[in-house]
């Protein structure tokens, strides 16, 4: 499958590390994706690697959020207004909304996790009288590396979501919270039977928060989780993203907490 | 392919075989077949049943591969050869395309017709497998799209083989255009022949020397088939294979294996469905032409699982069991069916002897122990 | 207040006659925004059970001046050192926005439940839960989880 060409519209820099890129087609678009599902970006000459969509436009042009962890991620990280740059995809199951209708929806995002999850808020919005309470947690490292800070501004004032932030790790000028993003999970007064949650964020979060919430009595089917492994294909045939049975490409990323919960604990699988 | 299977059965001499591997290049076919070369038995073109390993046999045992002379003549009386037919499919390493400024080009290829000859019934099956899980990829389709195959059922199992626990042989299953079994003894040399398909039969009609096969010798060709499934080498325990390796997730079992594995990747390279690759992406050094390729990759290479600063996968424990659960287990889940065909090649190119079916045996020991 | 203590998980071991019991040491206090309840190093006599609002534990770095350590919010227990007679608070906490919360005296929670041992092994269990969760919390946060890969295993 051949990259296409998307050129870079805006680029919009998060945090000390992270910036969110808009690509638009340089001549045909690929499909859109959903909230959830990823593309292949094709650094030229250095490298792919598979980016979550973190913001769907109407006009076709596509936001990637990338952090800057290595060769291939550098480079994304750092294309300038107008480059080329290109895309494969779109890739992988994404979040599941209607399952989910008439639930209240409990989103957590934990650092980089806010990014696959924002095209899933953004996309409530637009049918916010299916569900009930919706709350978002958001947990970042400390103060200054929260992603999308004026729009996690507006959604809490918007009156539609509840909006929690909470930091690893406070600074001076913080009066916010403090804590583990389970420190307001565990607070939230939940009605299991109609509740569901979406989360995204480093495993152990992940792991973290879904028992925390089965402890609580959601059904594992329920948690939605988005994991992440080595992908070099994005269709099932590299073999590099297995988590036992799944073929994380193919098999999610977005899968419920039933499927993972007994693969992500596994040492070494 | 279809399984239509013509006129019955027909018997072909040495001098048939030559004729129906020089119908298939007069058709414009490439031949590929076993011959001898560097003291083993490979995969190569070949041009004559000439070039086919005629009289070798080969002494393969766990950590152990070496050719010795057999009293007949016998040309596909061997197994477990490092090379399989995977790599004719699904080259060791690929151009997928180039990018010189004026946007991407799929790789240039040639996409030759290619003729397997001498198929045994577990890689018949293992390209089965790499069919489902490569098949919709473009590149693998043109290559074997076209293919023609003569399989070959085995007579004489080797030390290491397993196909018949793996449901895979020792007579080869559907997939094939031509069916032989050899029959070669101090005084006589021939072929059984079926056809498996339209082109096979007309393949086989091509062949002037062919005769209908008698009643006699069919069932002759037949029964050291079926007498060749009861003197396998070795055997996969019985029983959910699935369920076994996923019970045994936390078996202390692992380390043991970790203690002998090298993590060398040698099973992966000859094991015949093995299909994992990694991407390469280059530049020229004034980054005007840029190209990606693909390469076989090996799930037991220390990055195969690389995220977030190190691998998931790190000890050779893990990486043992991800390669073992995956081809007798995950597989099932992923791709409905087995992965592990029974050839045994894994077993003679470990430089350690390690044997999968006595790991697997060993699980369901200790899983028996344990309920 | 009886029906109060029962929905707070803390106390849902207890049977009816213990939660009166506890009932007995408890109060319902009010505290505004900004608001010091505990100073680090101040002699311990009561705890809170936070039952609206956040509470900001802190403590003074030289250098780094007053730093929040952790925000408590509804449900969680302010204080944990009432336990064990003419202890001093380790840490100081500051309401940030107006609390709502149960104040328990400690040593007569702790003659209590010296006079019922059942009570007390309940509400111990129900208190003992309380800080694993924490520490929990703690430990995640220990994990650092979204800090950047080091520097010498970056992704090629």
């Amino acid at each position: 499958m051949l990259p296409v060409a998307y050129r870079v519209v805006e680029r919009a820099a998060q945090t000390r590390d992270a910036a969110t890129l808009r690509l638009q087609p340089d001549r045909a678009p690929l499909r859109r994706g959903r909230p959830g599902q990823f593309y292949m970006l094709y650094a030229r000459g250095i490298g792919e690697v598979p980016i979550s969509i973190s913001g769907i436009e109407d006009d076709g042009s596509l936001a990637f959020t990338i952090r800057d962890v290595g060769a291939v991620s550098r480079s994304l990280h750092s294309t300038r207004l107008g480059a080329l740059v290109g895309v494969r995809g779109p890739f992988g199951i994404g979040w599941d909304t209607s399952s989910a209708i008439g639930h209240d929806l409990v989103i957590v995002a934990g650092g980089l996790g806010l990014a696959p999850l924002r095209p899933l808020v953004l996309e409530l919005f637009g049918h916010r009288g299916d569900f009930g309470v919706i709350t978002v947690i958001v947990g970042a490292r400390g103060p200054s590396e929260f992603l999308f800070r004026d729009e996690l501004a507006a959604w809490a004032a918007g009156g539609d979501l509840r909006v929690e932030l909470t930091v690893d790790q406070p600074a001076a000028d913080w009066g916010g919270p403090v804590g583990f993003v389970t420190d307001p999970l565990a607070r939230l007064v939940l009605d299991p039977a109609t509740t569901t949650a979406f989360l995204c964020g480093p495993e152990p979060m992940m792991r973290f928060c879904a028992d925390l919430l089965l402890r609580d009595g959601l059904p594992a089917a329920r948690v939605q989780l988005s994991l992440e492994r080595n992908m070099q294909c994005g269709v099932g045939v590299c073999g590099h993203c297995q988590l036992g049975p799944l073929l994380v490409c193919r098999d999610g990323p977005v899968v419920t907490y039933a499927t993972a919960g007994d693969l992500v604990g596994v040492r070494e699988l | 392919m279809r399984g239509r299977r013509g006129d019955g059965p027909v018997v072909l001499d040495v001098i048939g075989l030559d004729g129906l591997l020089t119908a298939l290049r007069t058709d414009g076919y490439r031949v590929i077949g076993p011959t001898v070369r560097d003291d083993a038995i490979v995969l190569e073109e070949i041009d004559s049943v000439d070039r086919l390993p005629a009289g070798w046999g080969v002494d393969a045992r766990p950590g152990h591969y070496r050719l010795r002379r057999r009293a007949d003549a016998a040309m596909f009386a061997h197994s477990a050869g490092a090379h399989s037919w995977k790599q004719f499919l699904h080259p060791p390493r690929q151009r997928l395309f180039t990018e010189d400024g004026a946007g991407y080009q799929p790789a240039d290829d040639d996409y030759p017709r290619l003729a397997f000859f001498g198929v045994h019934g577990c890689d018949l099956a293992a390209i089965a497998r790499l069919r489902t899980v490569l098949g919709g990829t473009a590149a693998f389709a043109r290559r074997a799209d076209g293919l023609f195959v003569v399989a070959v059922a085995c007579t004489e199992p080797g030390d290491v083989c397993f196909c018949a626990s793996a449901g895979t042989g020792p007579a080869p299953g559907t997939g094939y255009d031509v069916a032989l079994t050899e029959l070669a003894g101090p005084d006589d040399h021939w072929f059984l022949a079926e056809a498996g398909s339209d082109a096979g039969t007309r393949a086989l009609a091509a062949v002037p020397s062919r005769r209908a096969a008698t009643a006699a010798e069919t069932e002759q060709a037949h029964t050291a088939v079926v007498d060749a499934a009861t003197r396998m080498g070795r055997r996969l325990p019985p029983g959910d294979l699935r369920d076994l390796l996923h019970d045994s997730r936390e078996s202390p079992r692992w380390d043991d294996v970790a203690q002998r594995c090298l993590t060398c990747g040698n099973c992966t390279m000859v094991c015949p469905t093995c299909f994992c690759t990694s991407t390469e992406d280059v530049t020229d050094l004034t980054g005007a032409h840029a190209e990606r390729a693909e390469r076989w990759a090996s799930c037991f290479e220390l990055d195969f699982s690389f995220l977030h600063g190190g691998s998931v996968r790190r000890s050779s424990a893990s990486r043992y069991r991800q390669w073992m659960t995956h081809k007798l287990a995950t597989w099932h889940d992923q791709f409905g069916s087995s992965g592990c065909v029974g050839c045994g090649r894994c077993i003679a190119w470990c430089p350690v002897g390690i044997d999968i079916t006595a790991e697997a045996a060993a699980l369901a020991r200790e899983h028996a122990g344990d309920a | 207040m009886l029906d109060d203590l029962g929905a707070l998980p803390l106390f849902a071991g207890l049977d009816d006659a213990q939660r009166r019991v506890i009932g007995t040491v408890a109060l319902d206090v009010h505290f505004a925004a900004g608001r010091r309840m505990l100073f680090d190093g101040q002699e311990t006599r009561a705890w809170w059970l936070i039952r609206s609002g956040s509470v900001a534990l802190d403590t003074t770095v030289p250098g780094r001046g007053v730093v929040t350590v952790q925000t408590l919010g509804a449900g969680d227990v302010l204080g944990w050192s009432w336990f064990v007679p003419a202890q001093r608070w380790r840490f100081g906490a500051v309401t940030l926005e107006p609390v709502r919360a149960l104040e328990l005296d400690g040593a007569r929670l702790r003659a209590v439940c010296d006079a019922d041992p059942s009570l007390g092994y309940r509400l111990t269990q129900g208190l003992l839960e309380a800080a694993v969760h924490g520490l929990h919390s703690t430990r995640a946060r220990l994990l650092d989880l979204y800090a950047q890969p080091p520097d010498g295993r970056r992704a090629p």
